[in-house]
């Protein structure tokens, strides 16, 4: 075929194939070529700027540079890389100055100076929701709501291991292991039954038979269970071990509220006397600054209302 | 006038001269990391020795589940040196990190958290009770269930064989006496005991044992493979023992610009 008589005539490659198949020539759009030169353009200002080449055993670093300081206080000022930018974002940033501010402030008062003042205690508010949701939000949920027989509620106003400011410090920064024997040697003579319809008569569940609640008292409080030992007398619980009170409404591990009948209450409690308990709240004090443990102390203790 | 006639006509050339074209924009970046000595920082641990270690046989049969099972499709090990990272996952990644990671792990899908830094952060149980179910403990997550971890039996007939496998490409596990010895030298006798491939398997249910990362004492399960592993990421180097711009230093040219210490 010729080429079509009504464009005008513009040069092809040469190329022919198949006979007669070729191939336009025609000259780049100028915006592309222009652009085409900027890129280089651009890349070329790159390369004196930021690192680039290899030369030897090292690189070009660029002319630009970067300063932050050294822990001791002394000032760096090196050729930009992405580890001196960050150091200089976390020191000079914007954000980051406004936030520093703070977090010394944090870091300079006493809980109770915290508590007092408003300002203070809205940045705990509004910083602790992050790092809870960060660090905490996986075990405790997204609220402090928790998961029943798994990882606590810390809304609700019952501590296993104490809700002043301290106790709340401690268990965040040192965690804690919450350990309970397991009592198998209960199951088969049906004295684990009598020990639930004790434990459930603690805390005001009907339908326990009494003269099975007489017995399960008498194992609780005797030496045959010695659970007395860890839970007290009054089975109040002890800070201490962060075993759980018993007379109050509040369930940790035992499903109690999500169960229907009274024989399903029972089925709950039996299981965590015959298979006991062992779970861990994690250390933070190597993984999280001191200011974040301190806020988040703060931010729980708001939570739960210190009791 | 016209030259690339030549080239289009002889599909030889063309192929020879595409590859040259294509190959130089991977050389230029690959070649030099040869060459350039200090891009993998040096951290040593307090008594001196040094702190990234290899797997122990126990942690990398989990890393291979790990692999096998997809994990990084949606997490990276990666955290990069930015504030919000550095907010929300900890210290950035050193490069000696992943040094004796084969492959390595670093990613770019972030459908799921950062892992690079998770040792430690979450308890076993926790672990356990996320992985068989990880709406039980996250109600949003879209995290798939992976129930069969806790059933299967860990397969270790081979770990010896897979050790080995990464001794070839250079982690530096042990199978000679002197092998044995130098590993002593460079990490410490207690983690060298660990790094002997003859004592694998014996090493490997040990740790298993020691630690019941399952839950459950009488089973060696791929959960416990896979916990011991999510237990020790970012675990290794002690960051409060060093001031940042020792990190810093590694980033910082000795040719050309302006470092002026
Ligand atoms: C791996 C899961 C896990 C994570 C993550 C976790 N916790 Fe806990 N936490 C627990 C468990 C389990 C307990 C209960 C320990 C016990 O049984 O005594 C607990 C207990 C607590 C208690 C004591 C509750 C009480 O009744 O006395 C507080 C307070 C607490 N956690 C706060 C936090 C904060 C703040 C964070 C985040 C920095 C956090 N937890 C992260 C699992 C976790
Ligand atoms: C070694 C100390 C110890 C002994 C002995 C002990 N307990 Fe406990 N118990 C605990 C601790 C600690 C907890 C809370 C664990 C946690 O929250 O992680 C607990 C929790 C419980 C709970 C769950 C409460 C809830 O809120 O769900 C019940 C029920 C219970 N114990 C009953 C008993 C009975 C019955 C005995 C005696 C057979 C007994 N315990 C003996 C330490 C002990
Ligand atoms: C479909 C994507 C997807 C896959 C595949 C996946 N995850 Fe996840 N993962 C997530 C998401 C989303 C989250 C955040 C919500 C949550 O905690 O469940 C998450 C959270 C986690 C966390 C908690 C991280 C933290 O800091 O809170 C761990 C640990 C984890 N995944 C391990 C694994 C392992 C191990 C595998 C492979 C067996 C895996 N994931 C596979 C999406 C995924």
């Amino acid at each position: 075929m010729s080429t079509d008589s009504n464009k005008p005539a513009v040069q092809t490659t040469g190329h022919a194939w198949d006979g007669d198949l070729q191939e336009y020539n025609n000259p780049l759009p100028r915006w592309w070529v222009w652009t085409f030169y900027a890129t280089v353009v651009f890349a070329v200002v790159y390369w004196i700027m930021y690192p680039s080449w290899p030369v030897g055993k090292s690189f070009l670093g660029g002319v630009k540079t970067i300063t932050f300081q050294t822990s001791s206080g002394q000032e760096v000022t090196t050729h930009w890389n992405m580890r001196a930018r960050l150091l200089h974002d976390l020191q000079n940033g914007e954000e980051a100055v406004k936030q520093r501010e703070y977090l010394e402030k944090i870091a300079n008062s006493s809980f109770e100076e915290i508590l007092s003042d408003p300002d203070k205690l809205a940045f705990v508010r509004s910083a602790g929701k992050v790092m809870f949701a960060d660090n905490c939000a996986a075990c405790h949920g997204a609220g402090g709501q928790g998961v029943i027989g798994l990882f606590p509620n810390l809304v609700d106003d019952a501590w296993l291991w104490g809700g002043t400011l301290e106790d709340i410090h401690t268990t965040i920064s040192q965690g804690r292991r919450g350990y309970m024997p397991a009592f198998p040697q209960f199951a088969e003579n049906g004295k684990v039954d009598n020990l639930a319809d004790y434990v459930l008569s603690l805390s005001g569940e009907q339908g326990g038979d009494p003269v099975s609640i007489k017995k399960g008292e008498a194992i609780f409080q005797g030496e045959e269970g010695g659970c007395y030992y860890c839970h007290t007398k009054q089975a109040t619980g002890m800070k201490s071990l962060g075993s759980a009170n018993l007379t109050d409404k509040i369930w940790e591990i035992a499903n109690v509220p999500g169960a229907k009948t009274y024989e399903e209450k029972r089925a709950e409690v039996r299981k965590v006397i015959l298979g006991g308990i062992q779970r861990e709240m994690p250390s933070w004090k190597g993984r999280l600054p001191d200011e974040t443990i301190k806020i988040l102390t703060v931010y729980v203790h708001e939570l739960g209302g210190g009791k | 006038m016209i030259k690339h006639e030549s080239i289009e006509t002889n599909a030889g050339l063309l192929i020879i001269l595409t590859l040259v074209a294509i190959s130089i924009g991977g050389l230029v970046e690959i070649v030099p990391l040869f060459y350039i000595n200090d891009t993998v920082e040096d951290v040593r641990t307090k008594e001196g020795y040094e702190a990234v270690r290899p797997y122990t046989p126990l942690e990398s049969a989990g890393r291979d589940i790990y692999i096998r099972e997809g994990c990084f499709l949606c997490h990276s090990q990666m955290i990069r040196p930015f504030r919000d990272e550095d907010l929300r996952y900890g210290h950035y990644s050193l490069a000696a990190e992943s040094k004796y990671d084969h492959p390595f792990q670093w990613g770019s899908k972030r459908t799921g958290p950062d892992l690079a830094r998770v040792g430690g952060k979450y308890s076993n149980e926790w672990h356990v009770q996320h992985m068989i179910a990880p709406r039980s403990v996250v109600p949003e997550s879209i995290m798939p269930n992976y129930p069969w971890l806790l059933e299967n039996e860990l397969h270790y007939a081979d770990i010896k064989k897979r050790l080995i496998a990464q001794k070839r490409v250079g982690v530096p596990y042990s199978l000679t006496d002197e092998e044995y010895e130098e590993n002593v030298k460079r990490f410490g006798p207690e983690v060298a005991k660990w790094l002997d491939i003859n004592r694998a398997e014996e090493n490997l249910l040990a740790q298993a044992q020691a630690n019941n990362y399952d839950g459950k004492p009488e089973k060696l399960t791929e959960m416990d493979a896979l916990i011991a592993y999510l237990q020790v990421l970012g675990t290794m180097v002690d960051f409060k023992q060093y001031d940042e711009s020792y990190f810093v230093k590694f980033r910082v040219s000795k040719a050309g610009g302006t470092d002026s210490e």
